[in-house]
């Protein structure tokens, strides 16, 4: 029996990594290190306002009284923080006037990557903020989203323009504190993205950030903000990519998204950091991130996706806040873990407002000697009248070495609630395979439907460009070593 | 067409096919029966490929071909059906694709191009019409929680679609109710030309009377112990096996 397992889970083995290359650009790398020094000299280098180094070291202060979390359900040795460099960016001219002054070698990692930049071929209906390392190189189709009155920047161009907007809600959903990565984070981070949806404003395109991790050891701490105001909606997306090296690369972000009355985000990611060497586990992404929303406004909604195949180990838990009524939080993942990857990934929702409703949908893949569990909480507080959630935590495991765990707690402090948990563990069998290679279908294509067809809930919620990528994706880590 | 010589298989070093040799030719209808374990299903699988069984001895000819030297999907592509005796549930995966992917590999192997979904969907329509049944069938995901009468219709719709050359159905009469047994005979039946041929494993004689073989087998203990026409199967109905099994 374990025999046959082997040979499906075979199947399932990484292709070497596609992305796994380097970039050769002169860069600007910080001394490594971390402390109060580094932390102004961040601030100074991006010409921030006052409030925002103020906010930094009030993180820091927070982070250094604080532990690194030991209840995730993934193991590696402690990560030495004075061995990482906390900023490091592609060297260039003081700044960009236009596209053309990024440097060619960066615009060429990311054409690579399949994420054209330059005018001639960048996606026409996608909006993209190129993040490479600690900052952003480029973004397209800013004007055209200027045009109906949408703000969609780095970052820390964001801080520069439009201080006002992102002293109000930056750290509002996430608090500079909230826990050990996320304070990391607000004290060191460097680059990431902003948008601003205004009033009654549907966005014309898909907005999305595009993340690369290029030099060695640096660690990535991207904070995205994204603010949607009265009866308006945006989809976002984002995606990730880094060299491969035998080290490990930190990644700690921190999103926070924030709805006004009637608004919608709809936020997509497809994390595909490399994962560290197949049979040894050597290297890859540790990716340890705090990704948050609140449905601060009555009737709106933000529905998370991710689709997660990478990082050495995943510890991520997106969440919904559903504070105004009749709020809706959503959360569809699938997590993907091969080779010795571990997997930590969930979700949170708390409900807070009255008629609040949210639905989990999480699947969970594991193969060869990974582990993947799912985290998931709901916590319905006492003015939550009516409040229900709908969960569900599927899992599937190809071969006998893998784990899969699921962790559901639930908290209610009101008795007009309706939790309801369902979850299935199943497997790839051969027997399976057998009957599609019956049928003349291969046993590459019988695994990428059994796949789809496992994943077909939360593939169903993606952008269609994106379903077509993540389907990619996960077809790419199966097919290689089919036949 | 196929030619099994001196065939001897199992599983993990278990005999249970232990010297079977049969011929069968085009537009010849072979029914194999015998009691129950006795290597019928085990002979089935052989020929359709499944990996945890392995021949040890012996050959099997098909067309001319090595078929033991060629992989399940090969075999398939080649011409060779195999109605399951329990088919599997495959959640997640719509029948009615999967029955596409089975027809495009068909004609991608035969170096032409994929069929238009909508040119597909008649095609599909126009098969389960002629097998009596109902359109659910396409919406439902491949035989998951299908009754078992249902699985075995699926699999004659799956036939009807790939149209083999040869087709194995193992027992696809079981769990069929009476008038199901006579759709799914009859649509059998229109499948028939000249050029295929057909293997079936039953313990009715129920079938044999809609589907009229020109062989009939007794396998025990994984041997051929008796073969005649399709008289052969009448007296296995009114005396059971034991005169076959023990006079040999
Ligand atoms: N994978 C397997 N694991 C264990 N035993 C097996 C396996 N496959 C076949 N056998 C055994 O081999 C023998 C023949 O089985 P087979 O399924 O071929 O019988 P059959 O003639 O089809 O019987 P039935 O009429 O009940 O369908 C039985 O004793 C069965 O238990
Ligand atoms: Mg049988």
């Amino acid at each position: 029996m374990s025999n046959e397992q082997d040979s499906v889970s075979d199947i399932l083995e990484d292709n070497t990594y596609k992305y796994g290359f380097t970039t050769d650009v002169e860069s600007e790398t910080f001394a490594k290190g971390l402390n109060e020094d580094v932390i102004r000299a961040i601030s100074k280098k991006k010409e921030e306002p006052q409030f925002m180094l103020d906010f930094r070291l009030k993180a820091f202060a927070k982070w250094k009284t604080m532990k690194e979390p030991e209840w995730p359900n993934v193991h590696y040795p402690k990560i030495d923080f004075q061995n990482i460099s906390y900023y490091s960016a592609p060297k260039q001219k003081k700044k960009l006037q236009s596209l053309d002054e990024v440097d060619p070698e960066v615009m060429r990692t990311f054409e690579k990557l399949g994420i054209p930049l330059d005018e001639q071929k960048k996606l026409a209906n996608v909006a993209v903020d190129a993040v490479f390392d600690s900052v952003s190189v480029a973004t397209t189709h800013k004007k055209k989203l200027m045009e109906v009155g949408i703000i969609f920047c780095p970052i820390s161009e964001a801080l520069k323009e439009y201080p006002e907007l992102v002293e109000e809600y930056l750290g509002t959903v996430v608090p500079v504190g909230d826990n050990y990565y996320a304070a990391l984070n607000s004290a060191v981070f460097t680059d990431g993205s902003f948008v601003y949806i205004p009033p009654d404003t549907i966005s014309p395109m898909e907005i999305s950030t595009y993340f690369r991790i290029n030099t060695e050891e640096t660690g990535q701490f991207e904070r995205t903000l994204i603010i949607c105001a009265e009866n308006s909606y945006v989809s976002y997306l984002e995606g990730c990519t880094a060299p491969q090296f035998d080290t490990n690369q930190l990644h700690a972000a921190v999103v926070e998204l924030v709805t006004m009355e009637n608004a919608e985000i709809k936020y997509s990611t497809v994390q595909n950091w490399y994962a560290g060497d197949k049979e040894t586990g050597k290297g890859g992404i540790y990716n340890f991130v705090t990704k948050r929303g609140k449905c601060q406004g009555d009737n709106s909604k933000i529905s998370w996706t991710q689709v997660e195949t990478g990082s050495a180990i995943t510890w991520k838990y997106p969440s919904c806040i559903l504070q105004g009524d009749n709020t809706t939080g959503e959360f569809y993942s699938v997590a993907l873990t091969n080779g010795h990857m571990q997997a930590d990934t969930g979700t949170k929702m708390i409900h807070l407002g009255k008629n609040t409703r949210s639905s989990i949908i999480s699947k969970g893949i594991s193969a060869d000697y990974s582990s993947n569990s799912y985290r998931g909480q709901v916590k319905v507080g006492k003015n939550a009248s009516n409040a229900r959630n709908y969960s569900q935590c599927d899992s599937m495991l190809v071969g006998d070495k893998c784990s899969a765990h699921t962790f559901p707690y639930i908290e209610t402090a009101n008795s007009s609630v309706q939790v309801e948990h369902e979850a299935a563990t199943s497997k790839i069998s051969e027997e399976q395979l057998f009957y599609f290679e019956s049928r003349g279908i291969s046993r590459e294509n019988a695994i990428e439907a059994v796949i789809s067809g496992f994943c077909k809930e939360v593939f169903k919620q993606l952008p269609m460009e994106f379903a077509v990528e993540a389907q990619k994706l996960l077809t790419l880590k199966l097919e290689d070593s089919v036949g | 067409m196929l030619e099994i010589k001196d065939l001897h298989a199992g599983f993990d070093g278990n005999e249970i096919v232990k010297g079977i040799s049969l011929t069968i030719n085009k537009g010849e209808i072979h029914a194999v029966m015998g009691p129950n374990g006795s290597g019928k299903s085990t002979l089935a699988k052989i020929l359709s490929g499944h990996p945890s069984y392995e021949a040890t001895s012996g050959e099997i000819l098909f067309e001319g071909k090595n078929l033991l030297e060629m992989e399940a999907e090969k075999r398939s592509l080649a011409g060779i059906f195999m109605g399951f005796q329990y088919p599997v549930e495959v959640p997640g995966v719509n029948n009615a694709e999967f029955l596409r992917m089975a027809h495009n590999a068909r004609r991608v192997s035969a170096g032409e191009e994929e069929i238009d979904p909508l040119d597909f969907d008649d095609l599909l329509s126009e098969k389960m019409k002629t097998l009596g049944m109902e359109k659910k069938y396409k919406e439902r995901n491949l035989n998951d929680g299908f009754s078992g009468g249902e699985k075995k219709k699926n699999e004659i719709l799956q036939m009807a679609i790939l149209e083999p050359k040869l087709s194995i159905l193992d027992e696809t009469d079981s769990g069929l109710d009476i008038d199901a047994l006579r759709v799914v005979a009859e649509g059998v039946n229109k499948l028939r030309t000249e050029n295929n041929a057909l293997i079936l494993i039953t313990h009715y004689q129920r079938l044999l009377d809609y589907i009229k073989p020109d062989f009939v087998h007794v396998l025990s203990n994984g041997k051929i112990v008796k073969s005649g026409d399709k008289a052969l199967a009448l007296e296995l109905e009114s005396q059971g096996y034991d005169w076959v099994t023990t006079a040999n």
